[in-house]
């Protein structure tokens, strides 16, 4: 098992960065694949694991949609556990009747859970067993979501990481661009149609919409993050001999620009014409996140963990809404993409890294920040005490980047504060 | 190995914190990775609780496995006990937890710490959460009060007739279905009896509360799916008798009083206690469409069988399926199911309630927040019934489900998906107007009731031609001029029937052929 949840590197920030091990209020990886299932509409993930990674799922995605969703469990029982059922064998029978039943998926994914890693269930052999009796109907891969290997966001990271060694290598002398990180469907829209006139060609979005999508990769090939969560993916795709580009993340006006910036300077576009592509939307986008900003100017916002989005959201928010940021706590630190924000951050920052639930919300208490971006298992625990809050899991379920998004997001942040204003009903608890 | 894709029921763990987030003063350790931390948003976001369940996770990690982890269960014992001061703070595993087996109720036991401690053991393998409520309030009750036990064959001595009789409440729970409500509703109705409620519980009990539990002269087993565990064993051990009726719906509500007054041996005016309105309501003539209408039922044992009565003896339904996804519950419901001349459905497989609807076409469904969904998918009215529910089944309004004014709250919640008589008999009236869309459906639906889901229904089949059977001209025109809201009904009965007759053309006669065929 790696040891994905410590991170290493020395630090870019120059601020005070503690480490905190204690309880910990986050999801884990598994909840990974209530966008990935979204994103990639050919795929289909089996949870190997108990009822509570079942229950996990479906509660943390909030309402059923689907009669039949693209993601399932495979719920381990005593006989399984016991060893009087063979677990490969179970799957095996398990995942033909997933087959039998699902005819349009094209990729299967096996994930691993707290469980199926405790009981050292080997779920890479399975899947390449698997593999071998599906050949020519379904890819069949494995990756962990486990909550004792992986928090939240990371699962995505996992599940990246996983397919890297499928990539086909990219043709020598050849150039392409790899955006690393799920976003949404309109977000990569709008974003394709800016590389068009960046003059900037083959562009690959990773994960793409289906799962066959596969960039080619090689020394040719420039990476940019869009989304924080991705750094062993990124490191893995460096091993292959990708060049990561350093930038902060597309969120807000600024952070947007200065994204589609570093990737144009990298491939030396001149520098009038992506001033001129970008002046249009940037405004619009400035424009768009000052309608916000008279309600969010001068407030006091807290970050306790939850999807490694902190950094870059206190980043936007201190730098285009004019928030005072009175402590990021994140559950994991990449350094690897978190490089062009840093410098961005106000030095005296406080970042906490990890968690220690607990003192965490003693902290919150006494400070009693005007705004707390927390899970939502500690949202109304706070709201009856009287503090607002925004619950995180919003920001990677709604798209948030890119330049016709950043009004969307300075509202995320204003709207809770916006209805303390408005609400006469009395006593908020 | 089990393929599942949604499920009814969480594991027991969730159980045990549903136990500990409705009691107060007590606190639960559970030992598990990050991710179980899930469960604190049921509380806080589908009850909207204003506080975290009291519940600390230890939350290990891949590189705490096989050299910390008991240390860390020690320490978030210590941390919890220091910084709640609980009564009693309970132990338990989740299920990775159970794989490890540090064995923390031990650990608990052997760390001295300033509290007492009940250990729980959950079973993740093989139970669920139902059966995780029951086993955690079954040891809390038994751990708090069985050194007060009498001796066995100890006689209860008859209760001082100059003393209000008493009873307690046990079973409601966070998370069950409309619990907060259900107590004040049931409180009410035994104090218009002359009966004092002792101790609810788990619901706003503190552990000191439970261990006046004795004090009472019975206890109501109000939720059996938490509380037939705990009634037993305080019925073997301090001979306290049990009262078995839920009072859901009217008949149940009067059964219900008989059978306290019969236990506690007092004297009671029925006609006295209370009335609902369910009664005159349902026998009101607005009331006489909801004749026969074909009702599939599914849920936890007790409100399935409940619903099943109510269905059929006060809103005059009929029901032509029911089930459970309780195991633990399916011997009640099977025995429900034979007074209805069925074959109940014990399953916890959503697809194969999916299924059951989708053969039996009922025209309402009774069921979970997951038979909601399916009734959706199929456009069939749909009233939730029992847990698992979702946030709008935790209303602002107060909404028993039990005692008279539960009856009343059955009645407007079964009745408002369906579309009322009166306005059944006006759309009949202005169909052919032509200033009137019949495709809108009635006025208090909106765009989700019944009538617009069949419109879309009846809709959907009209652009639907099999290929084998074909519509004559006339027939299908005929077929129009029937009410929109049936129509889909209608067309597919026609087609069946034709199938049965070896007919490939539908005329006319065989629209109304198949309607002699099908009315009974």
């Amino acid at each position: 098992m790696s040891a994905v949840i410590a991170s290493s590197g020395e630090s870019h920030h120059a601020g005070p960065q503690v480490q905190e091990r204690g309880q910990r209020a986050v999801f884990c990886g598994l909840t990974s694949i209530i966008w990935l299932h979204r994103r990639i509409q050919d795929a289909f993930f089996l949870v190997v694991g108990s009822r509570t990674c079942a229950h996990l799922i479906q509660s943390a995605a909030g309402v059923m949609i689907f009669a039949e969703p693209r993601f399932a469990t495979a719920i381990l029982g005593e006989r399984d556990l016991a060893g009087m059922a063979d677990c490969h064998e179970e799957l095996d029978r398990v995942v033909s009747e997933l087959i039998a039943r699902r005819s349009g998926i094209n990729r299967l994914f096996l994930v691993g859970s707290c469980p199926s890693e405790v009981i050292k269930l080997d779920l890479e052999t399975a899947a390449a067993k698997l593999q071998a009796k599906h050949e020519n109907k379904v890819r069949i891969s494995s990756f962990s979501g486990s909550g004792i290997e992986t928090t939240f966001t990371q699962g995505e990271d996992q599940c990246l990481k996983s397919t890297v060694a499928e990539l086909p290598t990219l043709e020598a002398g050849k150039e392409n661009l790899i955006v690393l990180g799920t976003v949404s469907d309109i977000v990569e829209d709008q974003f394709r149609r800016l590389f068009d006139e960046l003059g900037i060609t083959d562009v690959h979005f990773y994960p793409g919409r289906k799962a066959g999508d596969m960039p080619p990769i090689g020394p040719g090939t420039r990476l940019i993050a869009a989304q924080p969560f991705v750094g062993e993916t990124a490191r893995a795709l460096i091993a292959r001999g990708a060049v990561l580009i350093e930038a902060p993340f597309p969120l807000g006006a600024e952070g947007s620009k200065s994204w589609f910036e570093a990737i144009a300077e990298a491939y030396s576009r001149p520098d009038d014409l992506v001033q001129h592509v970008l002046e249009l939307p940037y405004q619009r986008a400035k424009r768009a996140v000052s309608s916000h900003r008279s309600k969010l100017e001068g407030k006091r916002i807290h970050f306790l963990p939850d999807s490694q989005l902190e950094i870059p959201m206190a980043r936007f928010l201190s730098e285009e809404c004019g928030l005072a940021i009175n402590e990021i706590g994140t559950p994991f630190h990449d350094q690897l993409v978190m490089r062009g924000e840093l410098s961005r951050l106000a030095p005296e920052v406080p970042i906490v890294e990890g968690q220690d639930l607990d003192p965490a919300l003693e902290r919150v208490r006494e400070s009693r920040p005007d705004l707390t971006v927390c899970g939502m298992g500690i949202a109304n625990a706070l709201e009856s005490e009287g503090l607002r809050t925004k619950w995180s899991i919003e920001l990677v379920f709604s798209p948030v980047q890119g330049f016709d998004q950043a009004g969307d997001l300075a509202s995320l942040f204003a709207k809770p504060l916006v209805r303390e204003s408005i609400l006469e009903v009395g006593s908020w608890s | 190995m089990e393929l599942t894709l949604w499920t009814y029921e969480g594991p027991p763990h969730v159980g045990a914190i549903r136990v500990a987030a409705s009691m107060r003063d007590v606190h639960l350790m559970l030992h598990s990775p990050q991710g179980d931390t899930y469960a604190d948003l049921l509380f806080t976001m589908i009850e909207r609780d204003g506080r975290r369940p009291p519940v600390t996770y230890t939350t290990f990690q891949a590189r705490d496995l096989g050299s910390s982890t008991a240390e860390i269960v020690i320490n978030s014992l210590r941390e919890a006990a220091e910084r709640y001061k609980p009564q009693v703070l309970m132990v338990a595993d989740s299920c990775t937890a159970e794989l490890i087996q540090d064995q923390p109720g031990a650990l608990a036991l052997g760390a001295d710490l300033p509290v007492p401690v009940i250990s729980l053991e959950m079973a993740a393998y093989t139970r669920k959460e139902n059966w995780g409520a029951a086993e955690t309030f079954y040891q809390l009750v038994r751990g708090l009060l069985s050194r007060n036990a009498p001796a066995p064959g100890t006689q209860r001595p008859s209760r001082d007739p100059a003393v209000r009789p008493s009873v307690n409440l046990l079973g409601p729970t966070k998370l069950g279905f409309r619990c907060r409500d259900d107590v004040v509703e049931v409180e009410r109705l035994l104090n218009s009896m002359g009966v004092d409620v002792n101790v609810v519980a788990p619901l706003g009990a503190s552990p000191h509360d439970l261990l006046l539990i004795p004090n009472a002269d019975a206890n109501v087993n109000l939720c059996p799916e938490v509380s037939d565990l705990t009634c037993s064993w305080l019925a073997r051990t301090f001979g306290m008798p049990t009262i078995k009726t839920i009072p859901m719906g009217w008949g149940a509500t009067r059964d219900f009083i008989a059978e306290v007054a019969a236990t506690l041996e007092i004297e009671v005016n029925m006609d006295q206690v209370g009335a609902s309105r369910l009664p005159w309501y349902s026998r009101s003539i607005d009331s006489t469409y909801l004749t026969g209408k074909r009702v599939f039922v599914f849920a936890d044992g007790s409100h399935a069988v409940a619903a099943a009565r109510v269905a059929r003896d006060e809103m005059g339904f009929e029901v032509v399926g029911i089930g459970t996804y309780s195991r633990e519950r399916a011997r009640d419901v099977r025995a429900a199911a034979k007074e209805y001349g069925l074959e109940a459905l014990i399953t916890d497989n959503y697809l194969e309630v999916e299924a059951r609807v989708q053969e039996l076409q009922p025209e309402m469904v009774l069921g979970t927040q997951m038979e909601r969904h399916i009734a959706k998918r199929l456009g069939i009215p749909c009233a939730v019934i029992s847990t698992p529910a979702h946030v709008q089944d935790y209303p602002a309004r107060y909404s028993p489900q039990m005692g008279f004014e539960g009856a009343n709250v059955l009645f407007d919640t079964w009745v408002h998906p369906l579309i009322m008589g009166l306005e059944e008999h006006l759309l009949h009236m202005f169909r052919d107007d032509f200033e009137f869309n019949d495709s809108v459906g009635p006025s208090h639906l909106g765009s989700e009731g019944e009538g617009a889901r069949a419109a879309k229904a009846g809709n959907a089949q009209d652009a639907e031609t099999d290929g084998t059977i074909v519509w004559a001209f006339e027939a299908e025109k005929e077929l129009k001029k029937i009410p929109f809201f049936v129509r889909g009904k209608a067309r597919r009965n026609t087609e069946k029937f034709a199938e049965e007759q070896g007919l490939l053309t539908i005329e006319v006669d065989t629209l109304y052929d198949a309607k002699a065929h099908f009315s009974n």
